[in-house]
């Protein structure tokens, strides 16, 4: 980390059983050993749950964008997750009276979702789109007065079989977060995205790499 | 008749008879004592006579056992925190009492020496009735037990001063008071001797070489006779030690009652302490207990029959006399009415001292004999009233109380743990230092000195003592504790304590650490509530680390270390009852094996259900 990046990432990544994963396990070989970014395992750092706050809160204000990496589980995050939101997130600290540690920072989610988008719809199986169930993260990072990224989201992962299928997704996830590192954010540009995903692919033409 | 056995075998029946009816009936074992005495004496069946009078001195010892053991229960700090009532109430209780019977007497015609002597000597209460009496009804370390305690303390040290001024209110005969001060010291070498600074010297020395053998030195021999494990050598020495004090305290003059009380209270912060206890208790309730039998039988009711009406107005007077100065007393010092009562009934009486004192009135010429005999037998009605007392302000006076009066106070002597651990060796300390880092007040027992030092350096409170005697496990405070926590080593003594411990405290929890699976069925049969494994734990760990190094994640080998857990105490549960059969070892073994192989094999069956089947399956969500 010799270089001065504009924006430090810092993934918090949870998934219970990563040895059986296919997706995850080649989104985090992407990005992990990236300069400027910071990785943490949290199943792998805290097996008991006993999650050192004061160690989480030290590494979030050394870092200007939170990625939370994980599966999309029951409409929500690994219970890891939750966790390490409900303790780290403390009052006084990241929201309430005097708790502006986090303010101005950028939040964002990275998920992988076994169905497709059009399962995400009204007419389809899960009726409401994924961004209104990442509604409670939109809110988390406002409430810390955070701004909220639209999340990267892999979908229809049963679809995805071959390596190269996948590292469609995963090379384009590195490109997100090489790009939010090097980049001045342009929030509102982002927001009229609702993946980040299409973000990307739409500064493709403009921006070469 | 005379032979010995023969005295202590009446002595001993009485108290056998009379004290578990006198309990039974909720009158306490000093009322029961006191009749015991009274029925064997010499006006009713005659089985003792004079002697008891020996008997008497000789058990007076008790009551220096008993401030021995006080002053263990009292640390140096909580002893200075009560300076304020020793000093005040003890100082005013003294002086007023003095003073107001001097007046009495000045006014019955006595000379003011006459009445200023009978004054000081009545002034004084019982110690040995007011304590024993306070503690068998757990009212000691109530504000009005620490009180009469306090008042008690500034009287046994008031005697010195008395012993000194008694001689002075004498008709001037030579060479009569330097022969009974010999009498009262019962030491062929008397310091009166000396010149005063002289004396003042010898007695700084007496109590600094305590303090200095108490703090510093006694805890070596302690070890050293610990280390030989020889349980008689230790009681020895624990006597040793009392008697030892006793006789330098009389040596210099000093009461013998006073300096063992102080160097129980040196003693106090000792990991001897709850051994110390446990061997002298027993002495120290027998001794009590001759005592209070000797004054019984020491009443002389044949002086009463001629004075019935005399006798009968001056114990009433004496009692009615001081009750009314406790009284007003405890109201000055600010005390909540029902603790008054208590306060003031229980030091109503004149104590044992006023029997030394009032002979030794006599020998100096103070006063002539018929007058002694008439006040000490005053005295011990006196005394023998005490109890009936106590029992008429607990069972008429205290009910008129509201109950907001008799909230327990808070600033009493509360050093009672919650948990009492039994073994501090590799693995007791762990639990100790858990318990400890979340400010558990743990008592912990070892039976190894070597062991007890190490660990007392870094702060914790270990005292020695061998936890299968029930004496130290209540001294220990087994009785009010919560948990036992048993993790010595060695399985057939930890399951005899793990039975004593069932037997005499069955409200106590046990969390034992058992040696292998036989042991943990013995452990399950005797009612232990909760049962460790004592390698199972870290093995588990160790495991899991192994998994860790194997390539599995870290959440998967925790995982898989708490799946073999659960499924090995399920199965060693289910598996109990079939433990203890005629042929339970083969049966055993033979389980143990089949166990070991399902539990291995249904592992693997059920890997994917425990490990999270669902948390790699997209199941199209």
């Amino acid at each position: 980390m010799s270089r001065n990046y504009k924006n430090k990432i810092l993934v918090i990544f949870a998934h219970p059983a990563l040895e059986k994963s296919r997706i995850n396990v080649e989104l985090c070989r992407a990005i992990k050993n990236l300069d400027g970014i910071t990785f943490r395992d949290l199943y792998e750092i805290y097996p008991d749950f006993l999650i050192d706050v004061k160690e989480e809160q030290r590494l979030l204000l050394d870092h200007d964008i939170i990625v939370l990496q994980h599966p999309f589980y029951w409409y929500s995050c690994p219970a890891i997750i939750k966790e390490w939101i409900d303790l780290v997130l403390q009052y006084g600290f990241a929201y309430g009276h005097e708790g502006t540690a986090l303010a101005g920072k950028h939040m964002m989610s990275a998920i992988s979702v076994g169905a497709s988008e059009d399962a995400y719809t009204e007419n389809g199986v899960h009726y409401y789109h994924v961004r209104e169930f990442l509604r409670p993260f939109e809110r988390t990072a406002a409430l810390c007065n955070m701004n909220y990224i639209p999340p990267f989201v892999v979908h229809h992962t049963s679809d995805l079989v071959t390596v190269e299928d996948i590292s469609v997704f995963s090379d384009l996830y590195k490109k997100v977060l090489i790009s939010l590192r090097d980049k001045d954010i342009d929030i509102k540009a982002m927001n009229e995205f609702k993946y980040i995903n299409d973000y990307m692919l739409d500064q493709y033409e403009s921006w070469s790499v | 008749m005379d032979s010995f056995l023969f005295q202590a075998f009446i002595y001993l029946l009485a108290a056998v008879v009379s004290v578990p009816i006198a309990k039974r009936l909720g009158l306490g074992s000093v009322l029961g004592y006191l009749f015991a005495g009274i029925i064997i004496g010499p006006f009713v069946f005659k089985f003792v006579g004079v002697e008891s009078e020996a008997i008497l001195h000789f058990a007076e010892f008790g009551v220096v056992m008993m401030l021995f053991l006080i002053g263990l229960e009292l640390r140096p700090e909580l002893l200075w925190r009560l300076r304020g009532p020793i000093l005040g109430l003890g100082g005013l209780q003294v002086a007023v009492t003095t003073v107001v019977i001097l007046l009495i007497g000045f006014i019955f015609g006595f000379t003011w020496k006459v009445s200023l002597a009978i004054g000081l000597i009545l002034a004084l209460s019982s110690t040995a009735i007011v304590l024993q009496t306070l503690n068998e009804k757990g009212l000691i370390k109530t504000q009005a037990g620490q009180s009469s305690f306090s008042v008690l303390l500034f009287q046994d040290i008031a005697v010195i001063p008395i012993l000194a001024v008694l001689p002075l209110l004498a008709a001037p005969i030579l060479g009569t008071a330097e022969h009974s001060v010999e009498q009262i010291h019962h030491a062929g070498f008397s310091i009166e001797a000396l010149p005063g600074w002289q004396q003042a010297i010898l007695v700084a020395l007496v109590i600094a070489t305590i303090i200095i053998i108490g703090r510093f030195l006694v805890r070596y021999v302690f070890r050293f006779i610990a280390e030989t494990r020889l349980r008689e050598i230790f009681t020895a020495f624990a006597l040793f030690l009392v008697i030892g004090i006793a006789l330098a305290m009389q040596l210099v003059g000093l009461s013998a009652a006073l300096g063992t009380f102080l160097a129980g209270v040196v003693l106090a912060d000792s990991e001897y302490r709850h051994e110390l206890e446990s061997d002298i208790e027993p002495f120290k309730g027998l001794l009590l207990g001759l005592f209070f039998i000797s004054v019984g039988a020491s009443i002389d009711f044949n002086l009463f029959a001629e004075e019935p009406y005399l006798i009968v107005g001056l114990v009433a007077g004496l009692i009615v006399i001081k009750l009314v100065i406790l009284f007003v007393l405890g109201f000055v010092f600010k005390m909540s009415r029902s603790q008054n009562f208590l306060f003031a009934f229980s030091l109503a009486q004149s104590g044992e001292f006023a029997f030394v004192l009032f002979s030794f009135a006599t020998q100096n010429n103070v006063m002539p004999v018929p007058l002694a005999d008439t006040l000490i037998l005053v005295v011990a009605l006196s005394m023998a009233l005490t109890p009936v007392l106590m029992i008429f302000n607990e069972k008429l006076l205290q009910p008129r109380f509201s109950t907001l009066d008799q909230r327990p106070e808070s600033d009493t002597i509360d050093e009672k743990n919650p948990v009492i651990i039994a073994g501090f060796g590799r693995f007791g300390q762990i639990v100790g230092r858990l318990l400890h880092a979340n400010n558990i007040g743990t008592t912990v027992l070892d039976s190894k000195p070597s062991q007890i030092e190490m660990v007392r350096r870094f702060g914790y409170k270990v005292f020695y003592g061998d936890a299968s005697r029930v004496e130290l496990l209540h001294s220990a405070g087994a009785g009010e504790a919560k948990l036992f926590i048993l993790t010595i080593g060695d399985k057939d003594k930890a399951l005899e304590i793990a039975k004593t411990v069932k037997n005499q405290f069955p409200n106590l929890k046990i969390l034992a650490r058992a040696y292998d699976r036989r042991n943990t069925y013995e452990l399950m049969d005797i009612g232990v509530e909760v049962i460790q494994r004592e390698t199972f734990g870290s093995a588990l760990e160790l495991g899991a680390s192994a998994l860790k190094l194997l390539g599995f994640r870290n959440y998967q080998a925790h995982r898989a270390a708490l799946t073999f857990k659960h499924h090995d105490e399920t199965t060693l549960v289910d598996l109990h009852e079939h433990f203890g059969d005629d042929e339970a070892f083969l049966l055993q073994t033979r389980l143990k094996n089949q166990d070991l192989f399902e539990l291995l094999s249904s592992d693997e069956e059920d890997k994917d259900e425990t490990m999270g089947h669902s948390w790699e399956r997209p199941g199209g969500m």
